[in-house]
């Protein structure tokens, strides 16, 4: 091993960042909305910029290459949550809508509310009858224990 | 070794942000990976510079880093409002 401490630990910092990299990537390709995308691109501009420059920090040393690296990843880490937020803003203005966990819009012009609380009131009610059955089962099967016909069996 | 496998995955980033900008279903999705896209580039020029043995390209990628943010914010403002020069502003004016 040729390196010595600072550029092994600057070649695990460009692998990192590396593979932070590729992983907002793959979300920027994969993801199904475009909201989505940007906090998988988001991921891509901070932390897997931050751990490259970092490492190639360590591997130029105190020179003014570092510097010039530190500039880079000021100017990047300024600008990329102003570049994601008026994103954000002028896809939330042109109409595009958020696809949320559920499939579901969120609550707006020409959304009904959900079905789903009506639901949940007619389950209360079907359980609370249900509950109310009960007592009378159980008294039906004492009353038919004591009576004689059901001794004769044992 | 360790740049050239860098570089081969902020390679691999770089196609994966075309293929978002080529099939993206808004112009949203195109910008985005427009934006996602350039500090990729900034990514390989670096450590293709570091790679070659000549660092001296940082200095294109300071000015495209800030050319970056200035691209995606004028293409975003012709799409809102359909013209470069407009005043822009979202308060409606009293007079």
């Amino acid at each position: 091993m040729t390196g010595s401490i600072a550029e092994i630990a600057g070649g695990l910092l460009l692998a990192l960042g590396a593979f932070f990299f590729v992983v907002g990537a793959i979300g920027i390709y994969r993801f199904p909305d475009v909201y989505a995308r940007m906090h998988a691109a988001g991921i891509s501009d901070t932390v897997g910029v931050a751990l490259l420059i970092a490492g190639m920090m360590l591997f130029s040393g105190f020179t003014l290459i570092t510097a010039k690296l530190a500039i880079i990843l000021g100017v990047i880490l300024f600008t990329s949550p102003i570049a994601t937020h008026a994103l954000a803003q002028a896809a939330l203005h042109a109409g595009v809508e958020p696809l949320l966990a559920n499939g579901k819009l969120l609550a707006g012009p020409g959304v009904k509310p959900e079905p789903a609380k009506a639901g949940r009131a007619v389950a209360r009610s079907r359980s609370a009858a249900a509950k109310r059955k009960r007592p009378v089962k159980k008294a039906a099967r004492t009353a038919r224990k004591a009576s004689p016909k059901g001794r004769t069996k044992s | 070794m360790i740049f050239a496998a860098a570089s081969l995955a902020v390679l691999a980033a770089l196609v994966l942000a075309v293929i978002r900008a080529l099939r993206g279903p808004t112009v949203f999705d195109r910008v985005l990976a427009g934006n996602a896209m350039g500090t990729g580039a900034i990514m390989l020029l670096a450590l293709v510079g570091f790679l070659t043995g000549r660092p001296e390209f940082l200095d294109i990628g300071i000015l495209y880093a800030l050319l970056n943010i200035i691209g995606t914010l004028a293409v975003l403002k012709f799409f809102r409002h359909g013209d470069l020069s407009h005043p822009g502003g979202e308060e409606p004016e009293d007079e």
